[in-house]
């Protein structure tokens, strides 16, 4: 972690503020500070902000914003992002998760190559609440953190050109695929619950500082999950992190 | 009301808008036209605001039926487009009638025509954007690009007769070549790069790859080296970023590009020269050079300048008493000049 965030030019419509180069919830800690107090405070002429691991990336108009003012205030800003006790309450979003079979196709191929049952990936997978370090890359994708080395497997060499929405898989970490999309890592089952919903607002359910949980639940619940889900009736459960 | 009627839809012919802002946090991608400045001028020439929706046409255009009067402009990239088999005059408002057939005869000069029709094309808007997405299957027409027999909507606008004959003089209008300077700011990790391949990035000419498209054109040339490795922690990626992963041949992020991605990024495309880039087409040649934030800063005003300028000069009312029956003349100011610019009607588009 640097002792002062770092302010790198992102061409001519985006400053790039670093808090480190490393993957920590320490750091990350500081990205949902600066969001939260970016949120609160509403610059005019930044357009949008982009939260990673360890940054954020502040898209600018130059035509509404100086740039030195832009500095200056996020400066202002940093010092009082920074204060921790200000961030809200981790949530923790449970995601029912059928394992193995047609949902999970992989599960077999991560037990084998871990020398653990079926049922013992799935409780390694299951006993750990994962921190969501953002949102990105595709349309509600999250990046997890947390997960056990022991459900490790290596992604495919060929990736398969459609994963279905609410795949679960690892790789070294864990994903959830929010819709389908092309995709290399082990799937070891699926969620009926909808992670991305462009016509909601906002179109994403997970957020930075989440954790998310997976629970285990029955194949041939799946199908009345998904009608629920359809309805617009959920299906996750939201609680605050104690 | 239903305007156009898509007979044959050209190679990669999608609804655009000038992107979707804000939904990048949660992994949306902008999206938008390529190209802006010719959307925004389309835009204004069938008297719409510039953020309207437009088509945006890929080298080969697609074949389209009138199904209203209604007045429409082509922009951009010079794709031959005709109207009922003539030659149709491009950065200029022309009456579309119904029934007239809109065709494009292939690519002349640049990479992306753009549509603009008077009122927008009328799609739902998806966070708050028109903008199609393919890859997520977001915005425009079922987020896909169109295909025969889709019928497209505009949103109803005043008389369209008004707009006709607006035009802009040639010597406003950008030129495209195959050969393209692209100005760039370094950074954000410029300095994950030896000082050779800094050298090699700003002194060589690359080529633009098949391999490009509205998510970022992949480039060949020298090859550009790092000092330790090409991966960072992922960060966000701007519009116009120029990542180099490890292989040292660069890839210029454009519209549709992922939120965040975990190659360094040596260097940023300035905005003013994205619009160039964006019609440029694989084997056109591009070259690299430096200029400060501050520099490109500058450079934003004076090309908002000159759109505001041309949109003067498109919206001006005539100067009463006209000089002939039939002619009006204009005067504006653009980038400093101040044209006096005498419009007579010769003949409407039939």
């Amino acid at each position: 972690m640097y002792t002062e965030p770092r302010y790198l030019m992102a061409g001519d419509g985006g400053v790039l503020v670093q808090f480190g180069t490393t993957i920590s919830p320490e750091i990350n800690r500081k990205v949902r500070g600066m969001l939260l107090v970016l949120e609160e405070r509403r610059i005019p002429g930044i357009v949008e902000v982009v939260p990673a691991y360890s940054s954020v990336l502040i898209y600018y108009d130059p035509l509404r914003i100086d740039l030195k003012d832009l500095l200056q205030k996020l400066r202002e800003l940093e010092q009082v992002g920074l204060i921790e006790e200000k961030l809200p309450k981790s949530r923790i979003v449970e995601i029912p998760t059928v394992y193995g079979g047609e949902y999970g196709p992989d599960l077999d191929f991560v037990a084998k190559h871990n020398r653990l049952t079926q049922d013992e990936v799935i409780a390694i997978h299951t006993s750990v609440d994962y921190l969501v370090y953002y949102v990105g890359f595709s349309p509600g994708l999250p990046y997890l953190g947390g997960m056990s080395k022991k459900i490790a497997a290596p992604r495919l060499e060929t990736p398969r050109s459609r994963v279905p929405a609410g795949s679960v898989a690892v790789a070294n970490q864990t994903i959830v695929y929010p819709t389908e999309s092309p995709g290399g890592w082990r799937i070891i089952g699926r969620t009926p619950v909808k992670l991305f919903d462009p016509t909601k607002e906002p179109p994403a359910v997970l957020r930075p500082g989440d954790y998310v949980r997976f629970v285990r639940v029955k194949g041939k619940e799946f199908e009345e999950m998904a009608r629920r889900v359809a309805r617009g009736e959920g299906g996750m459960v939201l609680t605050e992190k104690g | 009301m239903e305007t156009l009627e898509v007979m044959k839809p050209g190679l990669l012919t999608t609804i655009q808008d000038l992107g979707r802002h804000g939904y990048q946090q949660y992994g949306v991608p902008v999206s938008g036209a390529m190209d802006s400045f010719a959307l925004r001028i389309g835009n204004t020439l069938v008297g719409n605001t510039e953020a309207e929706a437009g088509l945006e046409i890929t080298i080969l255009g697609p074949e389209l039926k009138i199904l209203e009067d209604t007045a429409i402009a082509i922009t951009g990239g010079d794709l031959t487009p005709t109207l009922d088999g003539k030659s149709l005059p491009m950065w200029e408002t022309v009456l579309a009638k119904k029934g007239a057939a809109i065709a494009f005869r292939g690519p002349r000069s640049g990479c992306r025509a753009y549509l603009t029709v008077s009122g927008g094309i009328e799609v739902p808007q998806l966070m708050g954007s028109r903008s199609t997405y393919i890859k997520a299957q977001i915005g425009g027409l079922g987020g896909r690009p169109l295909r025969v027999g889709d019928r497209l909507k505009t949103i109803p606008n005043r008389q369209p007769r008004d707009f006709v004959g607006r035009r802009i003089p040639r010597e406003l209008l950008p030129t495209y070549t195959g050969e393209c300077d692209l100005r760039v700011v370094m950074g954000p990790q410029d300095d994950q790069f030896t000082d050779e391949g800094i050298r090699i990035f700003l002194t060589s000419e690359y080529v633009i790859t098949p391999q490009s498209d509205r998510m970022g054109y992949r480039l060949v040339g020298p090859k550009i080296a790092h000092k330790t490795g090409a991966d960072i922690i992922s960060d966000g990626i701007p519009l116009g970023a120029v990542q180099v992963p490890g292989d040292g041949m660069p890839i210029i992020m454009l519209m549709d590009r992922q939120t965040t991605g975990g190659y360094t990024k040596i260097a940023t495309v300035i905005t003013v020269d994205v619009d160039r880039l964006a019609q440029t087409k694989p084997g056109d040649r591009v070259r690299f050079s430096k200029v400060t934030v501050e520099e490109a800063h500058a450079l934003l005003k004076e090309r908002e300048l000159r759109v505001q300028g041309i949109r003067d000069l498109i919206e001006a009312k005539p100067t009463p008493p006209a000089a002939k029956a039939g002619a009006r003349k204009f005067r504006v100011r653009v980038a400093g000049k101040v044209y006096e610019v005498l419009v007579e009607e010769v003949s409407r588009a039939s």
